[in-house]
């Protein structure tokens, strides 16, 4: 096969890409520039799109005697990635950049363009498995190592994506592994420390850099109830889940720690409530994808009947479980997916997901994936999420 | 086969001769002894030779470092000088298509030491606006009225890079004449590609490199009209006229001697067989693939406008760097065209400057020809680009949005994927 080793400068990438070669693939490294402006350890810029980031990538191509070429996508990492990191977080929710980027460069943007330059497929240095049901399906599951495993940011791929992607680590059983290899393919990233954090935020510092980006007013801080109990300086620089920093001037009935329960961005609100609440029964997703053909049970388990517009058209049950986080345990869940009939005639897809054991900190524009064992069942972006111990407003 | 020629070009035999026969010697030639006297006596018949081949005089041949070093003494040097002398003198005028060396050079004058830069403006052909420099220079066109006094320098390069456009070197000395401005210009492309006589052009400073004309990388130089006062950048020993410092490498300088005097004694008949493998190009190219487009003077209509190794083309509808990679992995080697140290492929700030739009200059592809140069070169280039033009248009253009489907695109189609749900969670019956 013609393979994109689509190289960050990292170790994962060195190491997948040497697996490709080895593997008797005719591998081109690319690195993707992601920045108009990259840094370089003189100006102190950090990440995986700084110029010695592609140097790093240049060095280990050099060694595995494959061709290198830096492609630019900053205009399209500026809109669909940063953008929409900003966007998401003015409307009040927690956006995953790194979902993002796999969702709509490294598996949209620089995919399309290696297919379409005569490559068959893109290798990453993911962890996470591609398995071939036997019928040329592609199904995405866990890898081998799930302290590293990050089948999560991938879960937004599509059945298309899956199958023009190449994940060599997925067997790997650990980190530890692969930088021994790297070590022992003379790879000079192989002690390389891990990227961190946010990679267009250069000193880590999100809320400073958000700050910068979103016209922050001061607004008023309220009670599960409604009843306001102090100030804040700007709505779009707490998160939920958030203790710290609240300065409430009214104590609590229970004289317990308050936390941020949720952020309105339409009234410049912040919520905060007792920690009870932050735990989150249910949970309602949109955008819903299926990480290669939908489960059996979609076509099994339908239910329901259309009556008329507004009415629940079809609906999908299903067990599975839930993460909410890239790093997150998964937490066993009752999933349904309703087909909804708007109106004016369109479909509406949501997902609605009961979690037998209540998740922490779950806040809107975050992903819900669903696995059934290892495999990745499909994802959705969290609308709304629930807490049985919260009354209604 | 190898079209880049513009980024280096292969060593020539006289100067591999020079250079390794005197890589094998030593001594420095600010020594006293023997060795040192027989190295100094290789640098001044070098100096001779290269004087000769540029049209200066020995004594006005300052060595440096290569092209970028001399771009920067030249920029930094007359600029201190002429604004020591008379602190009105702030303000620089440059070309707005000038090599990074240059543009760099004369931005960081801008920032730091108060300089005041004046981008001049090309015509569509990339050729500097005779009009304009005009302008600048009686006062007309500034808002301030800041006429010819105010003018430091003025820099302007002789072929540019990228385009290959020749600009009216002899005008714009002319023009600076009357005011009596110093006028640099980088002819880096320009030497050993077209005639070039320094003391001719009246220039009060001119950039050479050895790497474009069959020299070693690593040497260059910086013709300075022997009147002209400018004061150093790098200080030391002070072994080029207390110009620039640093110990004179014998072996670059012998091989860059020998490489300038090997390819300006062939000039004539060599650029007019440059010439000719250009125009097969352009026409090959234009019949393969009758979109692309010519940019720069067409040496049909303005033979002496172009340098005679250099065509540059812009390919509608993809990237430059798409079809670079499929040139490249079909064996030819080219270029988009601009410089990128940190491997960042941008539209060309030259292209931008001749009035072409970002979206047309993402597809530009830069071909220069050089000694080695055949037809069979040219006719390999022009049998593989409609195929990798086909492909390249194929993979579009980097800022289009992705025809993958995506989970995004997916609930995008559905008309869901900017419309969150805004009813309360609680009517929707979960777990009821």
């Amino acid at each position: 096969m013609r393979v994109l080793a689509a190289m960050s400068g990292g170790v994962d990438s060195a190491v997948a890409a040497a697996r490709a070669v080895e593997a008797g693939h005719d591998v081109v490294g690319v690195h993707l520039a992601l920045s108009r402006m990259p840094g370089t350890l003189r100006t102190g810029s950090r990440g995986c799109c700084t110029v010695e980031d592609s140097n790093d990538a240049w060095r280990a191509c050099d060694k595995l005697g494959i061709p290198y070429y830096v492609w630019d996508f900053s205009e399209r990492f500026k809109e669909d990635v940063v953008q929409d990191f900003i966007d998401e977080y003015a409307a009040g929710r927690t956006p995953n950049p790194c979902m993002r980027c796999n969702e709509r460069i490294k598996f949209a943007a620089l995919l399309e363009k290696a297919l379409a330059l005569g490559f068959d497929a893109v290798c990453t240095g993911h962890y996470a498995k591609v398995i071939d049901d036997g019928h040329g399906n592609k199904e995405l599951h866990r890898a081998a190592d799930w302290a590293k495993d990050q089948s999560y940011v991938l879960g937004v791929l599509t059945h298309e994506q899956l199958q023009h992607s190449m994940f060599p680590l997925a067997e790997t059983p650990s980190k530890a592994e692969v930088r021994a290899e790297a070590e022992r393919r003379g790879l000079s990233v192989a002690k390389k420390p891990d990227s961190h954090d946010i990679c267009f935020i250069p000193d880590g510092d999100t809320a400073g850099w958000l700050a910068e980006k979103i016209d922050m007013a001061t607004g008023d801080i309220v009670n599960e109830a409604g009843a306001k109990v102090g100030e804040h300086p700007g709505a779009n620089a707490f998160t939920v889940g958030q203790r710290r920093g609240l300065k409430l001037g009214t104590p609590a009935a229970d004289g317990k720690p308050r936390f941020v329960l949720e952020i309105r961005p339409k009234e410049n609100k912040v919520v905060v409530g007792p920690e009870a609440m932050l735990a989150m029964d249910e949970i309602r997703g949109i955008k819903i994808s299926w990480a290669g053909l939908p489960i059996a049970e979609a076509a099994a388990d339908v239910s329901g009947e259309v009556q008329g517009p507004g009415s629940v058209r079809r609906s999908l049950d299903f067990d599975c479980m839930a993460q909410v986080r890239a790093h997150g345990d998964p937490v066993p869940a009752r999933a349904r997916v309703e087909w909804t009939a708007d109106d004016d005639g369109t479909v509406r897809e949501e997902l609605l997901v009961t979690l037998i054991e209540p998740l922490r900190g779950v806040s809107p524009g975050q992903t819900v994936v669903l696995y059934q064992g290892t495999r990745v069942l499909g994802q959705a972006t969290i609308d709304a999420a629930r807490s049985l111990a919260r009354p209604e407003l | 086969m190898y079209l880049d020629h513009a980024a280096t070009t292969p060593i020539s035999g006289p100067a591999l001769a020079a250079l390794t026969s005197e890589l094998s010697r030593s001594g420095n030639p600010s020594s006293l002894h023997g060795s040192g006297r027989r190295a100094r006596a290789v640098v001044e018949q070098s100096r001779e030779t290269l004087a000769a081949a540029a049209g200066a005089h020995p004594s006005e041949v300052i060595f440096t470092s290569g092209g970028t070093e001399a771009d920067n003494l030249a920029l930094k040097g007359l600029f201190w000088s002429r604004r020591d002398a008379d602190p009105v003198r702030k303000r620089i005028l440059v070309s707005s298509v000038e090599h990074a060396a240059v543009q760099d050079t004369a931005a960081w004058l801008e920032k730091h030491e108060g300089a005041e830069v004046v981008w001049l403006p090309v015509d569509d052909d990339g050729v500097l606006r005779l009009d304009a420099l005009a302008a600048e220079l009686n006062g007309d066109r500034s808002s301030t009225g800041a006429g010819a006094d105010s003018v430091a320098l003025i820099s302007v390069m002789w072929a540019n890079n990228e385009v290959g456009s020749i600009a009216p070197i002899a005008e714009i000395v002319a023009l600076a004449a009357e005011y009596g401005i110093p006028v640099h210009s980088d002819a880096v492309q320009a030497f050993g590609s077209v005639p070039v006589d320094f003391s001719a052009s009246g220039l009060a400073a001119m950039s050479i490199s050895a790497h474009k004309i069959g020299g070693p990388v690593g040497i260059g130089a910086l013709l300075l009209g022997r009147a002209v006062k400018l004061v150093p950048v790098q200080h030391g020993g002070g072994q080029e006229r207390d110009v620039r410092s640093g110990t004179l490498d014998t072996a670059s300088i012998a091989a860059f001697a020998a490489a300038a005097a090997d390819v300006v004694g062939h000039l004539p008949e060599e650029s007019g067989r440059l010439a000719a493998l250009r125009d097969a190009l352009i026409s090959g190219v234009r019949a393969a693939v009758p979109d692309a487009v010519l940019r720069g003077v067409d040496p049909a209509l303005r033979p002496e406008g172009r340098l005679p190794g250099n065509a540059h083309f812009t390919f509608p509808g993809c990237e430059g760097d798409s079809l670079l990679f499929l040139l490249d992995m079909a064996g030819i080697e080219s270029s988009t065209g601009s410089a990128c140290t940190a491997g960042v492929p941008r539209p060309s700030h030259v292209l931008l400057a001749m009035g072409i739009t970002e979206e047309a200059a993402r597809g530009a592809q830069r071909f220069s020809l050089g000694h080695t140069s055949t037809p069979t070169d040219v006719e390999q280039c022009v049998a593989v680009l409609p195929q990798a033009y086909a492909r390249a248009k194929q993979a579009g253009m980097a800022s289009h949005v992705s025809s993958i489907e995506t989970a995004g695109s997916k609930s995008r189609n559905a008309g869901t994927a900017h419309a969150p749900v805004s009813a309360p969670l609680s009517q929707s019956g979960v777990g009821k």
